[in-house]
Order: C-alpha cells, then sequence, then structure tokens
C-alpha cells in the first residue's frame, strides 16, 4: 500500500465556507481520508500552531490555504506552512484574489477601526477602546496579531504552487484534484490554475446568446423579470461571465442569478476587472458622451462589480491613500 | 517653501496612446513641423483608439505615469468605423473605476486629434503636462510598492 499523504487545510482571512466545501466532500472525506492523513485542519482538528512549528520542513505533502492574508497571524502561518509543505495551494477566492476580505482595500486600517470599534450601529465603546497586538494585565502581556493596512493574496506573500479558484471552489474539483495528486498523475506546471478550466463562463452558459448586446441602461437584478433563458447582459443586467473562467459549472446564472467572477479572470487576462469594463462599456448603445454617462450612471459601484472578488489581485491592489 | 520647490523639479511622465491613422499623423505633423510641444510624453502608437484596452491605462499608471493622454479620430472619422466610439464608451467607465480607487480623474484625458491638427496636437500635449504638473506626481505606483 501507498504511504499516506500528510493533507493540512488552513484559514487565514476568511469565512469558513472554504472550510465548510472540503467537509462538502461528504461520503468521499473516507476516500480522503483512506490516502491522507489529516495532520491539521483547524475547523475540525484541535491540532495546535506549535505542533505544526515542530513538524520538520516538507512534512505536510498537501496544504490547501484558504483566506487572504489581512493579519500577521495569517501571515505567520502563510510563511510556516510554505516552509512545512511540498505543495501549497491557494485555495478560494480569497487566497488567490484576496476574494471578499479584499473589498476592504478600499479603505486604511485607520477608517475601518474607526467604522468598527466607534461608529458602528451595534457598538456601544464610551471608553474609545481599540485593539492592541501587545497589553499588559497582572497575569502578564497578551498578545493579539497586528491588524494590516492591506489584504494580500496569499501569492503577494509566499511562493504558491497552485491555485484553486472560486467563492468556495466547487467541491468536486477539489476532490478530483486531491485524486489527481493521490494517483501521482502528472501534475500542471507550478502557478497553474487548477480545478477549473480555460474557458470562460459564457462558453459553458446554456441561456440564449444573439449578437445584439446592446444597452441603454443597465439594470439591477431585481430590475428586470428574468425570462429564465436569455443571455443577462442581454436583459441589461450586468454578469460577468465573459471575463470569467468556467469550472464552477455556470452555477450562479443556473439559479438565475448573475456571475460575479469568483472563479477570477481566464488565461491571459491580467486584471479581470479591467476586462469586464471594457465589456460592459462597449455595449452602451449611444455615440453621445452625455447619453454614454447616463448609462454610466446605472453602473451604480464599478469597483464592487467588476473587482468583487479581486481588488488586492488587480493590477492597482487597493484604493490610494 | 520646500513644495515649491518640488514642483520646480516635477517633470511629469505622460503616456500617450494614440491611434495609428488620425492621431499619430497629426503629431507627427507637429514634429516635422517643428512645433514645440512638452517632452513629458510618450507615445505608444496603437492602431485604433478602440484598441485601448483599460487594461493599458492602468498598467501606465502601475509603471509610474503621472498621467494617460488616449487621442482619437474624430467621431465618424475612424478608420475601423466604431473604434473611436468604444474607446469614449470604456474612457467614461474607466474614469468612475479610477475615482473610487482614489486616482485624480484629470489624469486621464481623452481627444481627438485628426492628421491635420499638429498644431492642437502641440497645444493639448502642454495644457495636459501643465494640469498633471498642477496635480504633482502620481502616488500610484509608491502605493503598489508599499502594499504590504
Ligand atoms: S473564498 Fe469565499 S468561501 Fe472561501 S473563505 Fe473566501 S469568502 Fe469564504
Ligand atoms: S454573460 Fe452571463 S448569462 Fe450571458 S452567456 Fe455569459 S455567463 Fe451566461
Ligand atoms: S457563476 Fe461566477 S460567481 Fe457563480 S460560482 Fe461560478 S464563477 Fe463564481
Ligand atoms: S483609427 Fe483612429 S480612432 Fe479608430
Amino acid at each position: 500500500m501507498k504511504p499516506k499523504l500528510n493533507l493540512a487545510v488552513y484559514w487565514g482571512a476568511a469565512c469558513g465556507g472554504c472550510c465548510v466545501s472540503v467537509l462538502d466532500v461528504h461520503e468521499k472525506l473516507f476516500t480522503i481520508v483512506e490516502h491522507a492523513n489529516l495532520v491539521f485542519w483547524p475547523i475540525a482538528l484541535d491540532t495546535k500552531y506549535k505542533d505544526v512549528e515542530q513538524m520538520p520542513d516538507g512534512f505536510i505533502d498537501l496544504t490547501l490555504y484558504n483566506g487572504a492574508v489581512r493579519n500577521s497571524e495569517n501571515e505567520h502561518l502563510a510563511k510556516l506552512l510554505r516552509k512545512k509543505s511540498k505543495i501549497l495551494v491557494a485555495y478560494g477566492s480569497c487566497a488567490h484574489m484576496g476574494g471578499i476580505p479584499g473589498l476592504a482595500n478600499l479603505f486604511n486600517k485607520e477608517e475601518i477601526f474607526k467604522r468598527v470599534y466607534f461608529e458602528s450601529e451595534s457598538t456601544i465603546n464610551p471608553d474609545q477602546v481599540l485593539p492592541q497586538p501587545h497589553y499588559k494585565v497582572s497575569e502578564g502581556e497578551l498578545e493579539i496579531p497586528e491588524f494590516y493596512n492591506d489584504v494580500r493574496t496569499l501569492a503577494q506573500v509566499v511562493d504558491v504552487d497552485y491555485y484553486l479558484p472560486g467563492c468556495p471552489p466547487q467541491t468536486e474539483r477539489l476532490v478530483e484534484v486531491f485524486l489527481a495528486i493521490v494517483n501521482g498523475e502528472q501534475l500542471p506546471p507550478k502557478g497553474s490554475v487548477i480545478g477549473a478550466k480555460d474557458k470562460t463562463q459564457c462558453d459553458e452558459c446554456k441561456r440564449k446568446k444573439s449578437d445584439n448586446k446592446l444597452v441603454k441602461e443597465f439594470k439591477r437584478p431585481w430590475q428586470i423579470k428574468d425570462d429564465g433563458e436569455t443571455c443577462f447582459l442581454e436583459q441589461g443586467v450586468i454578469c460577468c461571465g465573459p471575463a470569467t473562467r468556467s469550472g464552477c459549472g455556470v452555477r450562479c446564472v443556473e439559479g438565475n442569478a448573475p456571475c460575479r467572477g469568483c472563479y477570477g479572470p481566464p488565461p491571459e487576462v491580467a486584471d479581470p476587472g479591467a476586462k469586464m469594463l471594457s465589456a460592459i462599456a462597449t455595449m452602451i448603445d449611444s455615440n453621445d458622451p452625455n447619453e454614454i454617462q447616463k448609462a454610466i450612471d446605472t453602473v451604480v459601484d464599478p469597483v464592487g462589480t467588476f473587482y468583487r472578488y479581486s481588488i488586492p489581485f488587480s493590477i492597482l491592489r487597493r484604493k490610494l491613500l | 517653501m520646500e513644495n515649491k520647490v518640488n514642483e520646480k523639479i516635477f517633470k511629469p511622465k505622460i503616456v500617450g496612446f494614440l491611434c495609428n491613422w488620425c492621431s499619430y499623423t497629426g503629431a507627427d505633423l507637429a514634429g516635422t513641423s517643428r512645433m514645440k510641444y512638452d517632452e513629458s510624453i510618450r507615445v505608444v502608437r496603437v492602431m485604433c483608439s478602440g484598441r485601448v484596452d483599460p487594461t493599458f491605462v492602468l498598467k501606465a499608471f502601475k509603471e509610474g505615469a503621472d498621467g494617460v493622454l488616449i487621442c482619437g479620430c474624430h467621431p465618424r472619422d475612424c478608420h475601423y468605423h466604431e473604434g473611436n466610439y468604444k474607446c469614449l464608451r470604456r474612457y467614461h467607465l474607466l474614469k468612475k473605476y479610477i475615482i473610487q480607487m482614489g486616482i485624480e480623474p484629470d489624469r486621464l484625458r481623452l481627444e481627438w486629434i485628426s492628421a491635420s491638427e499638429g498644431a492642437e496636437f502641440a497645444k493639448l500635449v502642454n495644457e495636459f503636462t501643465q494640469k498633471i504638473a498642477e496635480l504633482g506626481p502620481s502616488k500610484v505606483k509608491q502605493n503598489i510598492e508599499t502594499f504590504s
């Protein structure tokens, strides 16, 4: 019998959804534990950081790191797991492109703290207490991770072997990738996106498309009576299918919601949002600057729409400070 | 005081995307007619303003451009019929995006320059350079480099 793989799953700045997508293998978990020892997985196991620190370098065969890098703890674990792992996979949109936490790059640390600890409707903080990385109490010094100014992708912090995209990734894709590693299949070149395809969502989408995508204005999904059959763009609703890699099975459109781009850009697209922005602008049915501006007024939030999962990964990475 | 000194030494770097058929020829005319215009501009010739992918503009800012100027044929004159209109639509949306990202909108400009408008091109470059000089250096590159 082949020796078992050592497998680790870790969450950085994550929502937990990626770890749940691993749990979603359901009965295939038996297949996984048949081939692998789960050596570190905070959502499910009580392994401590110091246990990981004591592992020899390269002890872990495969680490799935989900979540972005937002604080010193995320960074420390990213570096530690890099050292301890033969293959490090950026798992999910947050690790791959910054994801939803990456939207915080529209603000800086001070703005976020002010909002969260002073202003938010659910906060009562008369003493204006802010988190301190180090705090002395009679029992000794307490330490919490330092909150960074920027949210970064995993690859902006450590060397990454593969990217498995999605918010969260389709569980089936994970199982495929895992079995390929177990079976010793030839792995793609380092730096590849795995568990996804090279086409766009539109290539796989079953909705009816014509050549006419011209519109006078853009609508929010709730403003149309979706016929369930026609391409969202042709109904005037922004769908990120044209600038998004396929692999999820167009699951949002199948569920009658437009694609928001969580699988990231297709190959050769450097900046997913710029590509989308270009596609959307070209659809405007006017050559008159004023009319064009009017149509653009209906694209309420370009950053949040075209870069929902990818601000840290994008060319500009964050709002100017 | 210190600001004044900086203002004097600040030489804006401007990237200009010029379409081959009108604007580049216009710029060429300015050159062959020995019209003086600011040396701030680095010209990139593209076949059509419709070829200017928003990615080009963002990359220019990333590489340290203080301003980006796009020039194409006048409405109805595009060699490829629709290219300049596509550019116009992208330009408006791109502006909205860069504003959200904290970049001053005046750092990006689109103008139509025909093959015979050498003088207009020279004037445009000077005006735009002046505007960028007033805005000061772009912080985009530094912002990306200090990203941590
Ligand atoms: S990629 Fe999505 S599901 Fe995974 S941690 Fe980030 S937000 Fe959650
Ligand atoms: S834009 Fe959206 S709805 Fe239209 S074909 Fe592409 S994925 Fe399908
Ligand atoms: S349809 Fe788009 S947003 Fe939905 S899961 Fe697929 S890539 Fe992500
Ligand atoms: S050829 Fe000049 S703008 Fe299209």
